[in-house]
């Protein structure tokens, strides 16, 4: 699967996310939605820059994998996995664990890899046969 | 009698005030930083904190990048 894709399934699955942004580790842009040229390239930059700062907020240090920045205006979300990344924004209080979820998936999606099988879990919990966990 | 009405009418002004002051606190949406490292740990840091004022000002920005 291609990134072009990956954006297309997970604005197809997450309501929530507004616009995306998948970038590599140089911050150059491998696809956006949402977002026109000049804006994805300055979300692809402020992602860096987000995960630049966050690994030096722990004395320990460690590599920062997500961050997560939750304003009145809306929440941003960067996921990074090897060498891409993926940037979000969304309305005000999204479901966290849900984004962070589809955002991973896309990732994945775009790096070849299979998509994990959540759509049938979702399927069997608007069933009601599942409690959401 | 005057003075019971009167009390009444103070006593719900009063009550309806602070409704209105609760309810405003509630609705009033924090600022927040979560952090994710690799080794499973999050670091969570509230909107007067020196680490948020660093990063939210960037988040900030990014939220008024015009979309589609």
């Amino acid at each position: 699967m291609d990134a072009a894709q990956a954006l297309a399934d997970l604005t197809e699955i997450s309501s929530q996310i507004e616009a995306a942004v998948l970038f590599a580790a140089d911050g150059s842009v491998l696809g956006s939605t949402g977002a026109d040229d000049g804006a994805a390239a300055e979300l692809a930059r402020g992602a860096g820059e987000l995960l630049e700062h966050a690994s030096g907020l722990r004395d320990e240090g460690g590599t920062v994998t997500q961050v997560e920045a939750s304003t009145p205006e809306g929440s941003v979300f960067v996921v990074r996995d090897g060498e891409r990344g993926i940037v979000a924004l969304t309305a005000p209080n999204p479901t966290v664990g849900l984004v962070f979820y589809d955002l991973k998936s896309c990732l994945r999606g775009a790096g070849g890899e299979e998509k994990p099988k959540r759509r049938r879990r979702a399927a069997k919990q608007e069933e009601g046969g599942d409690d959401a966990s | 009698m005057r003075r019971r009405l009167l009390g009444l009418a103070g006593f719900a002004t009063g009550a309806l005030a602070g409704t209105a002051l609760y309810r405003r606190s509630l609705g009033r949406r924090r600022e927040r930083l979560d952090v994710y490292f690799e080794d499973g740990t999050m670091v969570s840091f509230g909107e007067h904190s020196p680490e948020a004022e660093r990063l939210l000002p960037v988040a900030r920005r990014l939220l008024t990048v015009p979309r589609r």
